[in-house]
Formats: C-alpha cells, sequence, structure tokens
C-alpha cells in the first residue's frame, strides 16, 4: 500500500527553522509533537490497509474456513461499484430521506428533553411526577418500539422519525437531568445574593451549568438516532439508507450493503462532529482552558 | 448608588440544625453589630457557627431565635442589598470576568453602557484591568477572589460579607489581598463582617474583632482593634498588635480545645504517650 508519506515531509521540514535554535550544532528537527502526529497517522494508517488487504484477500480467494467469504465483495469491487450508485438520484435520495428523518425526530427529542431535563433536574415536582415514567419507558430500546409505532401512527414515515425521536429522547433527558443537578449549588446561592430571580436563575445558572452534560446528551442521543434510523428503516421502511442496504441484501446487489454500511458510518460521524463543533461554539469557556 | 447606612444587627440570634432526628443548637445567643463603615470580624474555632452568623445576614438561613436587621430591616431572605464573597470560589465559569462583575447590575435591569462604566472602575480597583475578557478558569485563585469580591461590590451594597475569602490561598497571595480589600473598603466606605480563623488578618484587616466560643457558638469576647490606619505588612511586628495576637490566639486556643473535647479526652497533655521503654522511632 502506498502511505502519502512524501506528501507531508516538504511541510514539515519547511516548519523546523521557525523552531527557536537553541543547539546551532544540532540538526534541524522535526518538532516533536508533528513527529508523533505523523507517527500515529503511518501506524493508524498501516493497521487499515492491514484490514483491506485482509478482506480483499479473502474475498478474491473465495475464503471459505468457518467463515464464508464467497459473497462478500472485495473492497475493490465496493470502490468500483461506488462509482456508479453514490452519484445516483435514487441514493442521493436515500441519504436525504434518512437525515431527513433523523434530523426532525432528533431535533423533535432534543427540543422536549433539554427542558424536561432541566425541570425535573431543578424542581422536586417535577422530578416525582416524570421520573418514574422516564424509568419505566427508558430500558426499552427505540427497535422494540417499532411494532407499536406501525399500529399507531398513519404512514411509515412518521412512525419511523417517532422511533428515531424515542432513540434520542432518552439519552438526552438523562444527561441535562444529571448536568442540572451537578450544578454547583454555591453559584446559585451566589446568584441569588446578586438579585437574580427564580427566571434568572434558571436562564443565567442551571442552563449554561448543565450545557457540557447537554451536549454530551446530543452527541449519545444523535448516535442512537442514526442506530434506530437504519433498524427501522431496515424493518419497515421504502426508502432512506437502512432500506437501501436491506434491499442490497435481498436484490442480492451486495456491494451496496457495503455502501450502505460506508454511507451510514460517514453520516453518523459527520453529525457528531457537527454537534461537536456547535458545542464549542455555544461554550467558548470550555475551549478558552 | 445610595449606598446611606450599612447597619448591621444580629440579635440574640440562635440556630438549631436537626440531626438523627432531634434538634442540636449550633449558635446560640449571639448578638453582634456591625456599624455603618466598619470592618468587623468574627473568628472562632472551626464549627463555631461564625460562617452560620454570615449566611444569616445573607439571607440564606433563618434563625431559629432572635434577628437580623440591616438598617433596620429584617432580613428577610438574599439579596443585593447584602454582597457576599464566599470561602470556595463561586464565579460563573461560562461568563468572563466582566460579564461575572455586571451580573447582579444586569439584574437590576441596568443598561449595558451604564454597566460598562461601572464594572471598569470597579475592576480597576481591584487591579484587575486587562482581563475582563478572560473566563474564570484562566484566572489564579487570588484574582478569582478578587473578581468575587468586585462583583459583590457592583450592585452598590450596604454590607459586604465574606466567609473566609483567602482561605484556600497562599500566605504570599493572601497579605496582597488583605492589603486589597482594605484599600477597596477604604475608598468605598462600606460596612463589612469578615469570617476567617486566621487571627492575624483578622487583626490585620478589622476596627472590631469578635471571638466565638465553640459549639453551640458564643460571643466570648470583643476586641477593639485601634491600630492605626493604613496599616501596612510590617505593623503586624508591632508591639500592639503582637499582644493582640497573643490574646486572641490564648482565647481561641482555648475553645479548640473545647471544640476538640470529645476527641481529646485528656486534653493535649493526653498526646504525650507514655512508653514502656524504647523510645517512640524505635516503636514506629
Amino acid at each position: 500500500m502506498d502511505l502519502p508519506v512524501p506528501a507531508d515531509q516538504p511541510q514539515l521540514s519547511a516548519t523546523a527553522p521557525a523552531q527557536p535554535a537553541r543547539r546551532r550544532d544540532a540538526q534541524p528537527r522535526i518538532h516533536p509533537r508533528m513527529r508523533d502526529g505523523l507517527r500515529a497517522w503511518l501506524l493508524g494508517g498501516l493497521t487499515i490497509a492491514i484490514f483491506l488487504g485482509l478482506w480483499q484477500a479473502a474475498s478474491a480467494t473465495h475464503l471459505d474456513f468457518f467463515l464464508r467469504f464467497d459473497n462478500i465483495p472485495a473492497p475493490s469491487k465496493v470502490a468500483l461499484r461506488a462509482l456508479t450508485v453514490v452519484g445516483s438520484a435514487a441514493f442521493l435520495n436515500d441519504v436525504l430521506t434518512s437525515c431527513e428523518r433523523v434530523f426532525l425526530g432528533f431535533g423533535i427529542a432534543a427540543s422536549l428533553a433539554v427542558p424536561t431535563g432541566l425541570l425535573i433536574g431543578r424542581y422536586r415536582v417535577a422530578h416525582e411526577l416524570l421520573f418514574p415514567l422516564t424509568e419505566l419507558l427508558r430500558p426499552v430500546p427505540a427497535i422494540a418500539w417499532v411494532p407499536i409505532s406501525i399500529m399507531i401512527w398513519p404512514t411509515d414515515w412518521q412512525s419511523i422519525v417517532f422511533i428515531t425521536f424515542l432513540g434520542a429522547y432518552f439519552p438526552i433527558l438523562l444527561n441535562t437531568l444529571l448536568g442540572t443537578q451537578r450544578v454547583d449549588p454555591v453559584l446559585v446561592l451566589a446568584a441569588r445574593s446578586l438579585g437574580a430571580s427564580e427566571g434568572a436563575i434558571f436562564r443565567e445558572v442551571y442552563l449554561p451549568g448543565a450545557l457540557p452534560a447537554i451536549f454530551t446528551g446530543l452527541a449519545v442521543g444523535m448516535g442512537v438516532g442514526w442506530v434506530s434510523v437504519i433498524a427501522a428503516e431496515m424493518i419497515s421502511g421504502q426508502s432512506g439508507v437502512g432500506y437501501f442496504t436491506w434491499e442490497a441484501y435481498s436484490l442480492i446487489q451486495y456491494p451496496d450493503i457495503i455502501l450502505g454500511m460506508v454511507a451510514i458510518g460517514l453520516l453518523g460521524l459527520v453529525s457528531s462532529s457537527a454537534i461537536r463543533g456547535f458545542g464549542r461554539l455555544v461554550m467558548p469557556w470550555l475551549s478558552a482552558q | 448608588m445610595s449606598r446611606t447606612k450599612g447597619l448591621v444587627e444580629i440579635d440574640h440570634f440562635g440556630l438549631d440544625y436537626i440531626a438523627e432526628g432531634r434538634a442540636t443548637e449550633a449558635v446560640a445567643d449571639v448578638s453582634i453589630a456591625v456599624r455603618p463603615g466598619e470592618f468587623v470580624s468574627i473568628v472562632g474555632p472551626s464549627g463555631c457557627g461564625k460562617s452560620t452568623l454570615l449566611n444569616a445576614v445573607a439571607g440564606f438561613r433563618a434563625p431559629s431565635r432572635g434577628r437580623v436587621r440591616v438598617d433596620g430591616e429584617t432580613v428577610r431572605g438574599p439579596g443585593a442589598d447584602r454582597g457576599m464573597v464566599f470561602q470556595q470560589y463561586s464565579l460563573f465559569p461560562w461568563k468572563t470576568v466582566r460579564q461575572n462583575v455586571e451580573f447582579g447590575l444586569k439584574m437590576k435591569g441596568i443598561g449595558s453602557a451604564q454597566r460598562e462604566r461601572m464594572s471598569r472602575t470597579l475592576l480597576a480597583l481591584a487591579g484587575l484591568i486587562g482581563f475582563e475578557d478572560q473566563y474564570p478558569d484562566r484566572l489564579s485563585g487570588g484574582m478569582k477572589q478578587r473578581v468575587g469580591i468586585v462583583r459583590a461590590l457592583a450592585t452598590g451594597p450596604k454590607v459586604l460579607l465574606l466567609d473566609e475569602p483567602f482561605g484556600a490561598l497562599d500566605a504570599q497571595t493572601r497579605l496582597i489581598m488583605q492589603q486589597i480589600l482594605t484599600n477597596i473598603w477604604q475608598r468605598l466606605r462600606i460596612s463589612v463582617l469578615f469570617v476567617t480563623h486566621d487571627i492575624d488578618e483578622a487583626i490585620f484587616l478589622s476596627d472590631r474583632v469578635y471571638v466565638m466560643t465553640a459549639r453551640p457558638g458564643r460571643v466570648k469576647a470583643e476586641f477593639r482593634i485601634d491600630l492605626p490606619r493604613p496599616r501596612d505588612p510590617d505593623s503586624i511586628l508591632s508591639a500592639k498588635f503582637l499582644a493582640l495576637r497573643r490574646e486572641l490566639a490564648g482565647l481561641i486556643r482555648e475553645e479548640s480545645l473545647v471544640a476538640m473535647g470529645g476527641e481529646l479526652a485528656g486534653g493535649l497533655g493526653g498526646l504525650d504517650v507514655m512508653l514502656e521503654e524504647g523510645s517512640l522511632a524505635d516503636l514506629l
């Protein structure tokens, strides 16, 4: 495998002279941190290359020793197939459909779970009223709701959004609740003694105090949201990446299974890093450290 | 800012707390007054209820007996007319120094232009210019407490309450903080009620010092500190200072022993363990 090492070299040597030349006689060296970065990159790339290589070999030789690779498409085949599928309108439509479902379900979950979590964390009455029901429903995985969801909601689209909502709701709620409960009581006292009203304390102390936990919840919720939407689409959908992947299996279009899996992974990655980026934007005091 | 008076009266104050189903007396019949513009400290052994008294003036705790009044009005809850500085750092981590200082003003509904003018003046007084836009995590302990003091002062309270504010700081920083606090106090002429277990600190800062007994806390003694002002750090070496220090230290040691009575049944003498043979070092 050709690892793109040479591409990095000129860049590294270009930065080397910027180093404080404490020892003139010493050779210009690569900055230790950049060297560590390069090293990690190389080693990580090596493992991935070995993984892909073994897979390629197993598929090419139709390995059949307990594990059966005769139906598993080789990475090269998947890559070739990607050229035709990825740009196609149908695939793009499936991706967009799944995105729409996730963002809708996740959006509704976030806009309900965050205020509810804050209330349950702050007020005993809210805790007593809502927490038992939450704990009753929480252990049931969102996927287990699929049959009920299909029966309750008029359309497949709605039931899939509902499943996604359920998957995302509980992690967000629970993290928000914990974050609210962990707000340092002395900050609340400080706000009180500075004349803050109850509403102001909620807005200025509990909400920002719980934000780091809320964002943890949002990241987890987004992950579970994707899991839920894919599973729901595989079971009951007529579109979406989950459906695409499952259909590929039914239609013996095996490279498409891998493409679907890669797409699902990438979509999850992009959405969770979007949440992290948004979190950094909203919580500048954390990145200032 | 209408900082007209600042008379704090703690009248026959008593406070019980419930532990294991029965009421225990934490503070018994304490009467303390802070006259307008006066700097008063409360010292005493740990657990004597000195912080409880401060919390009662702040309005965080209601007395079981007696009452707390500020300028004749009974304290019924926390409010911006009494500024509180806590022992632990209590700055809002998500607000910059300036936003922390302006918080009380914002709660009062004061516009941002005026807020900024006021916070700038106070921050200058505490030597914090240049750090306005920093988040608290970037500040040293001493700076955090200075911001805390400035934040408590921003709303123009009648009295400033400080609960062992420099307890977590190193000795050098503490000395500097004491001078900064003195400086701020002399400029603003605000009443101060200061709780500490550090005798030097109490004498150096105060006009008067109350010594409290072990639990249940009562006032054991009251000292007028008539050392001339301004006091410089060398004044803690003057004969008068040392005499006060010796007297106060003696009183507090008595009370600390009482407070630890349960633990040290035989007093400090009981710690002189008699060894049958050999030295302690051999034994260990």
